[in-house]
């Protein structure tokens, strides 16, 4: 098999791997881009939205983006060593990345639990039953934001792990960089959502 | 290196298969089969409109909840299971690799993924007919609140909810989104990154080109409605008011985000027949394609229009007026470059040594009949004409008239011209060419009359106007008949494709490897081309159209020959 595939000269000589990864980064952000700009619509048509999102818990949200921030740091690490062939560091510097989605999902989980404890939750009552408050929908639309987030920091775990898998055996080298990609994209979007959830209140 | 002979299972190599060619015949026949069933939906409520309230042979009565059903599923099934796996997935997966030179595409095992994925698409859609309720049946369109509540679960429980038809037509939308997701990724990293020695952006054939234009427009639109599709299905499922205005949601915003990616769709599937015609023009009239640069330009133009013209399907949604303004202008705006392209289609016929061929004569007929559909398009472009026609039959009339030809004359187009390279057999000419006068005949007295029914006010979602004892339904049932019997008509004909398709394949003449005299390099493999499709790499020298060029006795030179 890999006999064929060197047969045809890669004209752009981009690993086909990595352009891959680009084009899914492109369409990840048209997903959240959709999303996004569908919650800044409302936020703009209902400034009331500012009562609920009084009640996000912006330190937690900062700490997340630390550990993210921190953890994007680590992966870039992870592929320097990479490039030097250096299975140990490579070894040591993913796991710390996957350390820090474990973290920033741990951190997620309380506010998650607090935040349902005090009555907020994906479902949107009707707007009888809440009186005036129109901003209920901003919890469908936060639950659906982080959730979705969310989903993708355990699927970059996953793409890490299976990375690191390969590293320790010394193959696949390649793989740390494109693992690093997704988790860089998994990192924007939080510095997206973190102001647009957290900060605008 | 594919000389080596592949000693693989029936099921590696049939089923389970990473070869490029076996995937964009499983997605073919998938969308074949798939029109058929679309098809029969099509039969049932045409024959209740021509003959409302009749019992409909092979079928028996239609009730009212059942013809929505059908008019929504055939719109679903025909647009996102027929003309998306066969135009792009089937067309792509059979030419992108062949023609560029390469031995097959950049991850074959995802593109393998993409097709099983799509398959169980698929299947959840058939299944949806069958959960209770059947299959949703508010318009092909998804619109909320009709989609997002209410009238079949008031408080739904999570499973229950899940298993509903409108349930499981998102999931299935997004699985097949998914699907196509990642096949264009294949496509696009396997044209950029693949290319054989000396194929050029300027090289590659217009057929890629345009298949590579129309993935990006996919995937540049889809996002938004992935997200609002999911946003829908929580709707459903868990309570959300996304697109309630109980809860403080907005309907209208889902209808931005489904025509966001609707109308870029058209385009998704249009460009690839256009490119299928850029391939047959030049190497039926024996000249270079005219202006095949500059078609690609203005592919490119409308493409970058195609996202900008979305809200001309709400123009009766109670969009504000100046924003309608902008979006006329914008949608009559991309009529220019396609006139252009097609403009550039007909200078290449111009003084041609034409050779009237099946290829040729389907794509002439394509021609023809997107003519209608372009021009009733300028009509409609327009906000003050389409709050008139909107809904109404001339709506209906005016998309199949866009639509019919790409997905279908598009299809057999490439079918009749690519067949003898694919299965390595020559197709009967006789009963290609009765296939074709029949379908093109029978569409336009299908879809013709019903302009005027359209333009006398008839509704396109009605299911018997017997029961509005104020209107008289004289004047629209005749050409309602008109159009029914042709329709019957039309499906017949597709017979005679079914058959020849099996019977040529099982048992035609032997086809030589360029029987029209191409240039492309899918013309040098083997036919049907092996696993690995080239015997050698071919280095490329030259443009794909360079027929009739005065440094060769033969009329044509294949992109490979050495200058």
């Amino acid at each position: 098999m890999e006999n064929q595939r060197s047969l045809s000269v890669p004209i752009l000589r981009v690993p086909q791997g990595r352009m891959a990864m680009w084009m899914l980064i492109a369409g990840e952000l048209m997903i959240f881009g959709g999303l996004i700009a569908c919650y800044v619509l409302y936020r703009l048509r209902f400034p009331e939205w500012a009562d609920q999102a009084v009640h996000t818990n912006t330190l937690i949200g900062a700490i997340n983006t630390i550990v993210l921030l921190t953890s994007s740091f680590t992966v870039v690490k992870a592929h320097e060593a990479a490039n030097k062939l250096d299975i140990g560091k490579v070894t040591l510097w993913l796991s710390a990345s996957i350390g820090g989605g474990l973290l920033f999902l741990v951190f997620k989980s309380i506010e998650y639990s607090t935040e349902i404890g005090h009555g907020f939750t994906f479902a949107s009552p009707t707007l009888q039953t809440s009186g005036d408050t129109i901003g209920s929908l901003f919890w469908s639309f936060y639950f659906f934001l982080t959730g979705l987030h969310g989903l993708h920091v355990i699927v970059g775990m996953i793409i890490m792990f299976l990375a690191l898998l390969n590293a320790r055996k010394g193959q696949k080298l390649y793989r740390v960089e494109l693992a690093g990609m997704y988790w860089h994209m998994v990192d924007l979007i939080w510095i997206f959502l973190f102001p647009l959830l957290y900060i605008a209140k | 290196m594919s000389n080596t002979v592949h000693s693989q299972s029936f099921l590696r190599k049939y089923i389970f298969s990473t070869d490029h060619k076996t995937i964009g015949a499983q997605y073919t026949i998938t969308g074949l089969v798939m029109a058929a069933l679309g098809g029969f939906l099509a039969y049932v409520f045409r024959y209740n409109l021509a003959f409302p309230g009749d019992a409909i042979p092979l079928f028996g009565e239609l009730t009212a909840s059942q013809y929505n059903t059908f008019i929504t599923c055939h719109g679903m099934i025909m647009v996102f299971w027929v003309g998306m796996p066969i135009l792009v997935a089937g067309l792509g997966n059979f030419l992108i690799p062949i023609m560029i030179g390469t031995d097959d595409m950049a991850f074959p095992k995802l593109n393998m993924m993409s097709y099983w994925i799509f398959l169980f698409s698929a299947i959840v859609l058939v299944i949806s007919f069958f959960v209770p309720g059947g299959a949703f049946g508010g318009g092909w369109t998804l619109y909320p609140p009709l989609s997002a509540n209410g009238y079949l679960n008031p408080n739904p429980s999570f499973f229950k909810a899940l298993f509903y038809g409108n349930s499981l037509m998102i999931i299935s939308v997004a699985l097949e989104f998914t699907s196509l997701l990642m096949g264009g990724i294949n496509f696009i990293v396997t044209t950029i990154n693949r290319r054989a020695p000396g194929m050029t952006p300027w090289r590659i054939p217009l057929a890629v080109w345009m298949i590579n234009i129309a993935t990006v427009i996919f995937m540049f639109s889809v996002g938004p409605l992935i997200a609002g599709a999911f946003m829908l299905l929580f709707d459903i499922v868990l309570g959300s008011g996304f697109f309630d205005p109980s809860r403080g949601g907005d309907p209208i915003l889902f209808q931005h985000l489904f025509w966001f990616f609707g109308h870029p769709e058209v385009y998704v599937l249009l460009l690839p027949a256009l490119g299928v015609l850029g391939e047959i023009f030049p190497v039926f009239a024996r000249k270079p394609l005219f202006a095949y640069k500059i078609i690609v330009y203005l592919t490119i133009v409308a493409a970058i229009l195609s996202v900008v013209v979305w809200a001309h399907h709400q123009f009766i949604a109670g969009i504000d007026p100046r924003m309608a303004t902008f979006f006329s202008v914008a949608t009559i705006l991309i009529s220019i470059p396609f006139s252009g392209i097609f403009l550039a289609f007909m200078a290449t016929l111009w003084g041609g040594k034409i050779r009237i061929e099946l290829p040729m004569i389907w794509a002439l007929g394509f021609i023809g009949l997107f003519l209608v559909g372009g021009f009733t398009g300028l009509f409609l472009g327009s906000n003050a004409f389409d709050i008139y026609a909107h809904d109404t039959y001339f709506i209906v009339a005016h998309f199949h008239y866009t639509l019919f030809p790409s997905i279908f004359f598009g299809f057999f187009a490439a079918f009749y011209y690519w067949f003898p390279k694919f299965t390595g057999k020559e197709l009967n000419k006789t009963l290609g060419y009765i296939h074709f006068w029949g379908t093109f005949i029978f569409f336009n007295f299908v879809f013709f009359p019903l302009f005027f029914n359209g333009l006398g006010g008839q509704h396109r979602r009605i299911f018997n106007y017997g029961m509005f004892d104020s209107i008289n339904i004289e004047p629209y049932i005749t050409f309602e008949k008109i159009a029914t019997i042709s329709a019957i008509c039309l499906i017949s004909i597709q017979i005679v494709f079914i058959f020849n398709f099996i019977m040529s394949w099982m048992s035609g003449k032997k086809a030589a490897r360029n029987p029209w005299q191409a240039n492309t390099l899918e013309w040098l493999a083997g036919s049907p081309p092996p696993h690995g499709n080239f015997d050698n790499i071919p280095t490329v020298y030259r443009g794909p159209y360079e027929y009739s060029a005065p440094e060769t006795d033969a009329d044509y030179l294949p992109q490979n020959v050495q200058p």
